[in-house]
């Protein structure tokens, strides 16, 4: 396919606001999950990946419908690493009826819904006044805020396909640029934490009660993070370092809440980014796991990826880090990873103690030095909906 | 961009079903929009049709109607599930369990209150392996479904069943979402035209100007504006009538879309 340029780009999560905060960490070796203090969620025992701060920041006076925990963790991330600057620079070059914007989330601002619930009682089981629905709770919210923030006016949604959302973000905007809708776009993640997700996987006994350690032995489920992340994507030029390369969708067509036990469904997306890349297996340097950390979905990737990629490829999933961050996990690991190829290190698998003997991937205990110049990043979610990342740099074109 | 529709589905309180509805919409037959009862889909396995929601079975009401006996060609359809607001009545149903003293939510209910469970439990009927994409834009979530789906058509050559669906807004959200009455609506597209094909629509995201297309019948029209998946009506006004035309659908930053619909 036609590759893009990843022009510009930004994290914060619970390892800190921008990617400074994100590399030192990666680097170091600190994960960001603290024991859960979230709300109701402390009566749960479980730790979470919560991004310090998100309460005390405001939103333009323009933009208060959208007021909520999700908008306030969007524009802190918004504000990080010089994004809006990069994304003020594009309009110049395009116009701004010309970026697109494709924002991944799973709940959006629900945490709003459920405050507003709680006043239903006092108040006739009516909805208080100060809620607001479609700035905070519809699924648009997140991206219609983006774009207001960012003064946007090219076509938006919000991809929602639970934890692959913000991995598919990057395939509709090359979709929408191939299809000149727009010459640019800007694309990312948001979820914040929230009783229904942090009660839902608690539900569906997928929540550890220490922290995740994907693809230890041990391994008890999924810490939840929250996190957002954006990218501007551009068509493809010389002076591009940073590269979508391919992307391959897939549906596991198996299970709502439980993946595909040999990983079929995450095979065909491998394939797929890798088709589209017109890359063999062996030329990727490195991947980012989905690796949530539970039984089911470890065990199911490693299959996938031993099985496409052999035994020898480096691999780890960083939600030891930030905790898994649902809607926002495709783009906090797209930003690992690119960070990973600027930086040459391939990080850890974080709280992997002693590696499942089933996992037969090759995954990483130790962060390591090395050259990478193509790697792919992993983003499954419920409903089977897989989403594979060929991200790749030009080391020719300086930083 | 253009692409070809093999079939239609359609699901609605005196929609129900393309053959009949295509009667309404092209007024000849008067619109009774009676509440339906439940749907039963009858693609899906015993276990996920006792879990299925009602936002899915809605969804599920156009897919089956557009699909009808072709299962094995429906196996190979990629999907785009546009839809505004996913199930209140399982968020519902959530926050209120959050309220309680003793919080326990359902995992049914929390796997099925996911934006993608309607497209889950798709590709879970038909076996359908290929990219599956669900979005929102609020109000212009069927202009967002229609740019989101004509590139996969077009460009990635992939047959597609591009669904439009929202249900009813259950009582307490009504008064911040006001949406009376379930809608979806499903348009089976293919790259190339067959033996089968009813029309082609060519999709303009880059349309802007033009006024928002609207519904002659009144009823209808009411529909179009209550409902963010009924913004479809004016496009199938013009399948229904076998009639070449333009509709123009509010697209997500205000620019409108502009779909033309041809029959040669």
């Amino acid at each position: 396919m036609q590759a893009l340029a990843i022009s510009h780009y930004t994290l914060s999560s619970a390892l800190g606001v921008g990617i400074d905060a994100q590399l030192s960490a990666l680097r170091e070796g600190r994960s960001g999950l603290g024991e859960c203090r979230f709300d109701r969620g402390a009566e749960l025992a479980t730790y979470v990946g919560e991004v310090d701060g998100v309460d005390d920041v405001s939103l333009p006076p323009a933009l208060a419908g959208f007021d909520c925990r999700n908008n306030r963790l969007a524009a802190m991330g918004l504000n990080a690493d010089g994004f809006g600057a990069a994304v003020s620079q594009a309009v110049q070059r395009y116009g701004k009826d010309r970026i697109g914007v494709y924002v991944g989330t799973s709940t959006a601002g629900i945490y709003q819904t459920e405050l507003a619930y709680r006043e239903l009682s006092q108040n006739n089981d009516a909805l208080p006044d100060w809620y607001n629905y479609a700035g905070t709770h519809n699924t648009y919210s997140i991206a219609d805020f983006v774009r207001q923030y960012l003064g946007l006016q090219g076509p938006a949604s919000a991809i929602s396909t639970a934890c692959s959302s913000s991995a598919k973000v990057f395939a509709s905007a090359h979709r929408a640029i191939a299809a000149g809708y727009c010459d640019a776009a800007v694309v990312g993640g948001v979820d914040s934490l929230c009783l229904t997700t942090l009660f839902g996987f608690h539900a569906l006994q997928l929540v550890a009660q220490d922290v995740c350690r994907p693809m230890d032995s041990e391994r008890r489920g999924l810490s939840i993070g929250e996190a957002a992340g954006f990218a501007l994507l551009e068509r493809d030029h010389d002076g591009a370092r940073m590269r979508l390369l391919g992307y391959g969708e897939s549906g596991d067509a198996h299970h709502m809440s439980a993946p595909h036990p040999e990983g079929l469904g995450a095979i065909a997306a491998m394939q797929a980014a890798l088709t589209r890349a017109e890359l063999a297996s062996h030329q990727v340097d490195y991947i980012n796991l989905h690796g949530t950390g539970t039984a089911a979905n470890d065990l199911a990737e490693s299959r996938a990826v031993s099985a496409l990629f052999g035994t020898d490829t480096p691999c780890s999933s960083t939600k030891g880090f930030t905790g898994h961050t649902l809607g926002a996990a495709g783009i906090a690991e797209a930003v690992f990873c690119l960070l990973a190829m600027e930086h040459g290190f391939a990080p850890q698998s974080l709280h992997c103690r002693n590696l499942d003997p089933e996992i037969a991937c090759h995954v990483l205990l130790e962060s390591r030095s090395a050259a990478l110049r193509h790697v792919l990043s992993n983003s499954f979610g419920f409903g089977g909906s897989n989403c594979s990342l060929l991200l790749g740099m030009n080391s020719a074109v300086e930083a | 961009m253009r692409a070809w529709v093999e079939s239609i589905g359609l699901f609605a309180p005196g929609l129900v079903g393309w053959n009949a509805g295509r009667e309404v919409l092209a007024g000849r037959a008067a619109y009774d929009n009676t509440p339906l009862p439940k749907y039963k889909p009858a693609l899906l396995p015993p276990n996920e049709r006792r879990r299925a929601t009602n936002s899915v079975r809605i969804a599920f009401g156009a897919c089956e109607d557009a699909v009808g006996d072709n299962l094995s060609e429906a196996a190979d359809l990629a999907a785009v599930f546009a839809s505004s607001g996913g199930d209140y009545g399982v968020h519902d149903q959530i926050c209120r369990a959050l309220m309680r003293e003793e919080i326990a939510v359902s995992p049914t209910h929390f796997h099925n209150s996911v934006h993608n469970a309607a497209a889950g439990y798709w590709s879970i009927a038909t076996g359908a392996h290929a990219p599956s994409v669900s979005l929102s834009a609020h109000d212009s979530s069927v202009a967002a479904g229609l740019l989101e789906a004509l590139p996969l058509v077009t460009l990635e050559q992939l047959p597609t069943l591009l669904v439009f669906s929202d249900c009813e807004v259950v009582a307490t959200m009504h008064s911040k979402r006001p949406v009376d009455e379930p809608f979806s609506c499903a348009l089976w597209l293919t790259p190339e035209p067959t033996s089968r094909s009813l029309a082609s629509v060519q999709v303009n995201a880059n349309c802007t100007e033009g006024v928002e297309s609207t519904c002659a019948n009144g009823e209808l029209e009411r529909l179009r504006c209550n409902n963010p998946a009924a913004r479809v009506l004016p496009l199938l006004e013009l399948l229904a009538l076998n009639q070449g035309g333009t509709a123009v659908i509010q697209g997500s930053s205000g620019q409108p879309v502009a779909v033309t619909v041809q029959f040669d």
